[in-house]
Formats: structure tokens, sequence, C-alpha cells
């Protein structure tokens, strides 16, 4: 817009009144951190932790290495513990979407004065500390509890070995989508509650039976839900440390656990960075192909 | 509306898996036993036991002051950040206040542990936590003040203007007293995030300051009390206020526009 | 010398022109309206006036002062905006009061100018409502006052009767005359509902494609359009291909092909052999009979085509000679009875020597 050659300056000045402290925060708190990563992952890990100091003394220079990055793919070991993170990542997405969209199809679909009470009863469990509800799968998992009796007597009733529910890939599984499925239901709600009721009328009416009206018109005018639920769930998840530290076994470690351990146990700075760095990658990678996604599937909305 | 009996049995299904858990947390904070296995009878002993625990009351203390200071600061930072980014289209800002939601949270704990202590030396401890958390807090402020500023007829500063109102008493007049909710309800919300934040506090908290997600989480780990139910419970309790209280502001918190 | 001028005020968006060239000046106490199709570069030249945009060429001049350097919280003209842009959070009376504020006022003169809007729109009882309570009608009214309540030199009304219903609307286009003879106040009006312009303004500019086509008082506008544009654009007309035959002291023989000549008074800056277009308003279309029309100069036969009734008035659409279609306006004075000539019918038509206009290409 042209605002005049009086008004710009003044406009400048505001924007800049207004927008310039919570960038220089942000600067410094977020690009500044981010940049610092980017840097220690090329470092040295210091003698005693943390990171090498850049001049020892006058002699030595420690400079920069990719020594991080090579190690990394050096054991596979490493990729592997990424995969999974992936898989346990999209199996819990895929999970959630299944389970989260009848239940925002319910609430959309219901009269409009019982939405919001509807809608705060989703939101609740997601705000209340997510260590609770890992806590309560803990109880409800544990070995004293009676879901374990009660499968561990049909098992034996079959002549099979009892198992352990807690400290298993399936602990981690169920208590990932009890912790991520709020973040699936808003945006597939939101979603869901701008459709037109009449389209279905109008599908009905052209001879569409329910099932064809839920495939050719509900689902795809979801997508664009769809797609922000999924990313929603899956860029939290493929991050997640304490639900595999709390509830999983010691082989469902993810790549959260491979960093935490790298910052605060072995004290490996640079590479807990560069782990964390390719995580950010992988995130960036995948919220890349949802908007590629999102972008062909999105023209009506 | 069509909502057939699948979709009531589904529907419902989630809510009974969202809810069970709470409700065996809850149940059991006034359970009389110390083995959270079977139901053996109604007690407030936890409670009692909670309100002596010394370190419980500090820990709590200690969230509660973050949270008051953090949420305090990130209104203020993220109602610039939202007026700044719907005013004057700032992309920059926008990206920033973004970028710590959008990525998975042991990012920034990692990269703000880091930075605290490889760039400002800085021992961690109370004020590291609350820099941390105002952080994370800004963008949940400024998208809520955000939505609520693409709500309002743009004609409205414009009408302002026209009667003679300069641009602060337009802000004064207009702008401020219609956002007034949604900075609260941005205010209210940042505040639950700081209770209730775990992973980026265990990052920047060190070895001194102690929280109550903190606390929890050590007691979980190394010895399950019935303690732990007792918290929990007002922990949620607290928060069910707050996100109660919200939502009366700004109603949209709930729409998922967040 | 004029209230406001506008010299060759143009405005570009890119490569688009919005407002192209444009120079107008509106009187003191003047009802002036800017009619024109969406995109026709109409609102952007209020908002120009308002201080919201600023022209990349041209000046504004109030009272002979370029505007250029006033920003809108300086100028003394207020603006009823679209959606009125009440202020939800304000009561009336706050909403009326809100430019005597920003003025700083002092408080009793707030009052008593507040009262008196207030009694001026009918709206005393609603002083403490807030705007979502009151009706269609009522916003607009608020709207209204409070734009003249600090006494502007020059009111502006961007599409403000738009978004009422057309009874309200016939309401309001009486209520805003009258309100503009008792205040005194310069009124500049935005629209494109060119029968609201008709009967609201004392003079309109017709604008199209960022320029003005024609500034005139409506009944010329509508009696003597001077193209094709705003010939078509305000109210119904006839239009068929003519050229100039003839130029007598008071008339123009024009020829048109395949129907023979036709009268039309004797205009300005036409010349024999010019080409264009010969333009007949519906209602100075007469059919009839064939005795009937033998009388007037211009007489051709025709058949009934088609017939749209419409309560009041039936029009019909008659085929002429040479395959053009003209319609015809009838008052319906006979009640009850639709059809006066039956599809098909073989009639004659007919108008007066000094109906109808000839344009240019």
């Amino acid at each position: 817009m042209n605002d005049g050659r009086k008004q710009s300056h003044a406009t400048r000045l505001t924007r800049w009144l207004v927008g310039g402290p919570p960038l220089l925060f942000l600067l410094l708190l977020v690009a500044v951190p981010g940049a610092i990563m980017v840097l220690a992952s090329f470092r040295y890990p210091g003698e005693f932790g943390g990171l090498a100091p850049l001049f020892a003394d006058a002699q030595t220079l420690h400079g920069v290495t990719t020594e991080t990055y090579r190690f990394f793919f050096s054991d596979f070991i490493y990729t592997e513990v990424f995969l999974k993170s992936f898989g346990m990542a999209l199996a819990t997405t895929l999970i959630c979407l299944v389970m989260a969209y009848p239940l925002a199809m319910l609430i959309a679909r219901s009269p409009k004065r019982n939405r919001n009470l509807m809608m705060l009863l989703v939101i609740l469990p997601f705000t209340s500390n997510f260590l609770i509800g890992i806590y309560a799968w803990m109880i409800i998992l544990g070995p004293q509890a009676a879901l374990n009796h009660a499968i561990n007597a049909l098992l034996g009733a079959f002549g099979a070995a009892p198992v352990q529910l807690l400290f298993s890939p399936f602990a981690v599984l169920i208590v990932m989508v009890y912790v991520y499925l709020p973040f699936m239901v808003l945006p597939l709600y939101t979603n869901l509650e701008k459709h037109d009721p009449l389209l279905l009328d109008a599908a009905q009416d052209l001879g569409a039976n329910a099932w064809q009206r839920f495939w050719r018109v509900t689902f795809p005018l979801s997508r664009p839900g769809i797609f922000a639920g999924c990313a929603l769930v899956f860029i939290p998840a493929i991050g997640m440390f304490l639900v595999p530290e709390l509830v999983g076994g010691t082989g469902d470690i993810m790549i959260g656990n491979l960093i935490k351990e790298q910052f605060l146990a072995t004290r490996d700075w640079p590479f807990g960075s560069t782990l964390a760095i390719l995580l950010t990658l992988a995130v960036l990678l995948v919220l890349w192909i949802v908007a590629k996604l999102s972008a062909r599937g999105g023209r009506y909305a | 509306m069509r909502r057939g009996p699948w979709l009531w049995t589904a529907g419902l299904a989630a809510y009974v898996f969202l809810y069970l858990p709470l409700t065996i947390v809850v149940a059991y904070s006034f359970n009389d036993s110390r083995l959270n296995a079977e139901w053996v009878g109604f007690t407030w002993h936890w409670y009692r036991e909670l309100f002596q625990d010394q370190d419980m009351l500090n820990a709590a203390g200690n969230s509660l002051l973050i949270a008051t200071l953090s949420s305090l600061s990130a209104t203020l930072f993220g109602t610039m950040a939202g007026l700044a980014i719907h005013r004057y289209n700032f992309k920059l800002l926008n990206f920033l206040v973004l970028a710590p939601v959008a990525m998975p949270e042991i990012l920034l704990g990692v990269s703000l542990l880091l930075f605290f202590i490889q760039v400002l030396n800085l021992t961690l401890g109370m004020l590291s936590i609350v820099l941390a958390h105002i952080t994370f807090s800004i963008g949940f402020v400024a998208v809520i003040v955000r939505a609520q500023l693409t709500s309002i007829d743009e004609s409205l500063f414009e009408a302002a203007r026209d009667l003679g109102a300069t641009p602060w008493k337009t802000f004064r007049y207009v702008t401020l007293p219609l956002i007034l909710p949604a900075v609260i309800a941005g205010g209210l919300m940042a505040f639950t995030l700081s209770i209730d934040d775990f992973v980026v506090t265990f990052f920047t908290a060190g070895v001194g300051v102690q929280t109550l997600p903190l606390r929890i989480y050590s007691m979980i780990k190394i010895a399950v009390t019935p303690e732990v139910n007792a918290v929990s419970t007002l922990l949620m309790l607290l928060t069910l206020g707050m996100i109660v209280l919200a939502s009366r502001f700004a109603p949209d918190v709930l729409k998922g526009k967040i | 010398m004029a209230l406001l001028e506008l010299r060759n005020v143009t405005r570009r968006f890119g490569d688009f022109a919005a407002v192209d060239d444009v120079s107008l000046s509106i009187e003191a106490g003047e009802f002036f309206t800017l009619l024109g199709p969406s995109g026709s570069g109409k609102t952007t030249i209020l908002r120009m006036i308002a201080g919201f945009d600023f022209p990349d060429a041209g000046q504004i001049l109030l009272d002979g002062k370029d505007l250029a350097d006033t920003p809108a919280e300086k100028r003394p003209i207020h603006t009823v905006f679209q959606s009125y842009a009440l202020f939800p959070h304000l009561s009336v009376a706050d909403n009326i009061s809100f430019p005597l504020r920003m003025a700083r006022r002092d408080p009793a003169e707030i009052r008593k100018r507040l009262t008196a809007a207030l009694e001026q729109v009918r709206l005393s009882g609603k002083a403490d409502r807030y705007p979502h309570e009151l009706s269609g009608g009522q916003q607009q009214r608020v709207a209204l006052a409070r734009a003249l309540v600090n006494r502007p030199r020059l009111l502006l009304l961007d599409e403000s009767l738009g978004a009422l219903d057309a009874k309200l609307r016939e309401e309001m286009q009486v209520e805003l005359i009258n309100l503009q003879r008792e205040v005194g106040i310069t009124f500049v009006f935005v629209t494109h509902a060119q029968v609201e312009a008709l009967a609201l303004s004392h003079r309109i500019a017709v604008m199209n494609q960022g320029r003005v086509e024609q500034v005139d008082e409506p009944a010329r506008l509508y009696g003597f359009p001077r193209n094709r544009f705003v010939a078509d654009f305000i109210g119904h007309i006839n239009m068929m291909e003519a050229q100039v035959a003839a130029a007598g002291h008071s008339h123009l023989h024009l020829a048109v092909a395949g129907l023979g000549e036709i009268v039309t008074p004797l205009q300005k800056d036409v010349a024999v052999g010019d080409k264009g277009v010969f333009a007949i308003r519906p209602e100075q279309v007469r059919i009839g009979l064939q005795a009937d029309l033998a009388e007037l100069k211009n007489h051709f036969p025709g058949e009934v085509h088609s017939l749209l009734y419409q309560g009041d008035v039936s029009v019909y659409r008659v085929r002429l000679p040479n395959g053009k279609v003209v319609e015809a306006l009838l008052p319906n004075a006979a009640p009850g009875r639709a059809e006066l000539f039956r599809m098909g019918a073989v009639i004659k038509v007919g108008w007066r020597h000094d109906a109808g206009v000839f344009l240019h290409e």
C-alpha cells in the first residue's frame, strides 16, 4: 500500500516499536541458540563434557570437524533408532487419525450449543500435564493391575506364556496415542465443523449411500484437516523421549532418548547437537511433504 | 444431523480412552492403600501427606512463581508480536514466533541449554527456566491475539482515525478493548503451559531448582507413592480452572484455532 | 471556489490504474454521487478524500488547500462506512460521542451535542444500547449521527445503503435527503445502484475503469447520456447502429440499416456521415394498432416477440423489420389485464421526433 510519503516514516517506526522487542527476544532465544547448535555439531567435545573451548591455549586451536556426522553413520545402531522413531511416530499418527476422526465427526455434527463443551472435554486431558497421563497408564498396564492379570489369565488358558504389558513397544504406542490424540481431534474438528450439511443431503438425494457419502464427500473435503492433524501429531511424537523412557523397554528408545543421553549423561554435546540437527532436518522434511500434499489436495479448502 | 450408532460408539469410546486413565489417578488419590492396585477405602491421607512434604511445597512455589513471571512477560511480548504480525505483516517475527511451537520441544530444550551455558555462562536455575518458558509461550499468545485481530472488521480502525483518533488513541480506545479478551485468554494459556511444562524445564532447570512436573517425574521414575496421585489431581484441577476461564474470554481457544 | 477539488488525480496498484487522471469539483452544500460498477475507482477516490489512501499524482484540495500532508484524523471529513464500522464495545451514546471526545470537547458540550444528535436520528431511547442490539436501519442512523456530530465540512458515504433490504433502503433514502437539507453539510455518496443515485443526488459523476465518463444532474444524465457506457449503465435503453444522413436546423436524420430513417433532436459535434448508435428509453417507445401512431415522425411495423409482466408496467419486446428487438414500456392502467397485445401480433412501433439520442462510437 502507498501510505504516503509522510506516513511511511511513522509507520516504519511503529512497526519496530511494536515488533522490535519480541523480535529481539526471539532472535536471542530462538535464532541464536539454533545457530549455536549447528555450530556445536561441528565441534569437539570438551575434556569434562560440553564443548571444547575454541582456543585451549595459545598453541592448540580446536577447529571445526565433521567427525560427529561421520560417527553417526559409522554405526548402524543410530540410523536404526532414527528409523524406529519414524515408525513409532507414524504408527502413533495413523492410530490417532483412526480414533480422532469419528470423535471429531461426532462433535462437528452435534447441536451447536453442545460443541464447545464436547471440545473442552477433548482439550482438558491435553492441557493437563502429560506426565500424569503417562503415570496413569503405568498404573493401568502395570503388572499388578487387573488388565495384566486378565490378559495373562486368557493367555494361560490357551497355554501361552504370560506377557508383560508395561515396558514394551505396545505400551509406548498406546501412551503416545493417548498423549497426542487431542492434537488430531482439534484440526479435524475445525475442518469438519465448516462442512455444509446440505452437501450430504445433496449426495443422498443423488443416490449416495452412507458409506459413499463419507468417502466421496466428507473425507475428501476434510483432507486439509487430516494433513494438519498428522503434522501436529507426528512432529512432537518423533521428538518424544519421556514415553519410551518411562513405559518402554531398553529396545524401545527413540531419537529423543539419544539426544537427552548425550546432553545430560554422556555430556558429548557435539554429538548431541548433531542428533538434534538431524532430527530438525527430519521434521523439516516431513513438514515439506505435508505442505506439498496439502497444496495438491487443498484446492477446495 | 447425521450421527449414526457407529459414530456414537466410536466417539464415546474415544472419550472413555481419554478419561479412564485420569479417572483412575483421581480415584486412587483417595485410596487408603500404598499400592495402586485395588480399591481399599477412602482417605484424605495422601493430600495431608502432600501438604507436609516440604520439597513438594517448594516445587509448587517455584512453579507458580515461574508461571506468573513467564506468563506476564509472554503476554506482553506475545501481544506485541501478534499486533506486529497482523498490522505490519512482519514475516521474520511470524517465523520466530512459530518455530519453537512447531518443532519438537526437546530441540528448544537442548538448544537453550547449550546457549545458556556455553554463551551466557549462566548458572541454570529460575532465570533460565523463566526465559525458556517465555520463549515457547510467546507463540501461543501471539497466535490467539492475531486470530482475534483477524476477526475484527478492518474498517473499525479506519473509522476511529476518520473520526479524529490519532494512531495511539485508536489503539487505546478501539484496538486494545477489542483484543483484551484474547490477551487475557493468551495469558491464561501461557500460565497453564508454564505450570505444565516438563521437557523444556527438564533441560534448563539445572540441579538446584525443582518444579512440580520435575518433582512428579522423579517420583514416578524412582519411587511411586500415592502422593503422586494427589498432586496430579490438584494440578489437573488447576489446569481445568485455567482452561475453562480462558475459554470464557476467547471461545476460539476451544475451536482449535491455536 | 469549490469546497472540494480533485485535480488530475491518479492512483495505481501495480500496472492497474484504479483512478486515472480524475478531476472533479464539488460545491459546498451539494449532494454529490460517484456512481459506477465495482472496480470503477469510486471507492478509491473516496478513500483518498478520507485520507486512507494517497494519490500517486494530482492533488486533492479542500477549500483550496492541498490535503496531502493532512492525516485522516486531522481532516474535517467523516465517513459512513459500508459496514457502518460501529465500535462493538461502545454503546450508541459512546459511539456517537467518540469524535467529540477525540477532539477533546468539554463534557458539557459533548452532552449537549450528543442529545441533539440522538434526537436528530430518532434514537434518544437507545443511547445505552450496543450496536448488535440494533436493527440494520438503526445502526445506519447511529453511523450517520456519529459522522455528523462533530460537524465535518464533508460527509463521505461508502455504499451506505447497500446492506439494507429494499423497503428500508427507500425509507433511508428519504431520511438521507432530509438530513442533508437539515444539516447543510456536503455529502459525497458512493454507490453502484443507479436508482439510488438518481433519487438522492444533486449531481452525479458516472465512473468507469478509473475515469469519469460524465458529470451531470440526474435528469440530464438520464435523458442525455454522453456515451454508450453512461446510456447503458443508467436505466434501460434500446440501441441500434445508425449513421447520420442529414442535419437540419433542429433535427438529425439518421439512417438505420434495414429500417429506414429516424428523426432525432440536433446535437452538437455531430456531422453528416458520423457513425454511432441511436439510443432510446423503453418508456419513450410507443406501440399500438395500425392507426394509432401514424402522427409520429418515427414509426415502423413490428411483431410482438415477448412480454414481461412486472405488475405496475409491462415490457413488450417487439421485433422490427431489420430483425432488431426493441423494448417498449407500457403502464398497466387497467387492473387484472396483463396482455394488451398477443405474442406474434403485428403492430406499429413509434416514438416522437424529440425522443432518443445519437451516440458516437
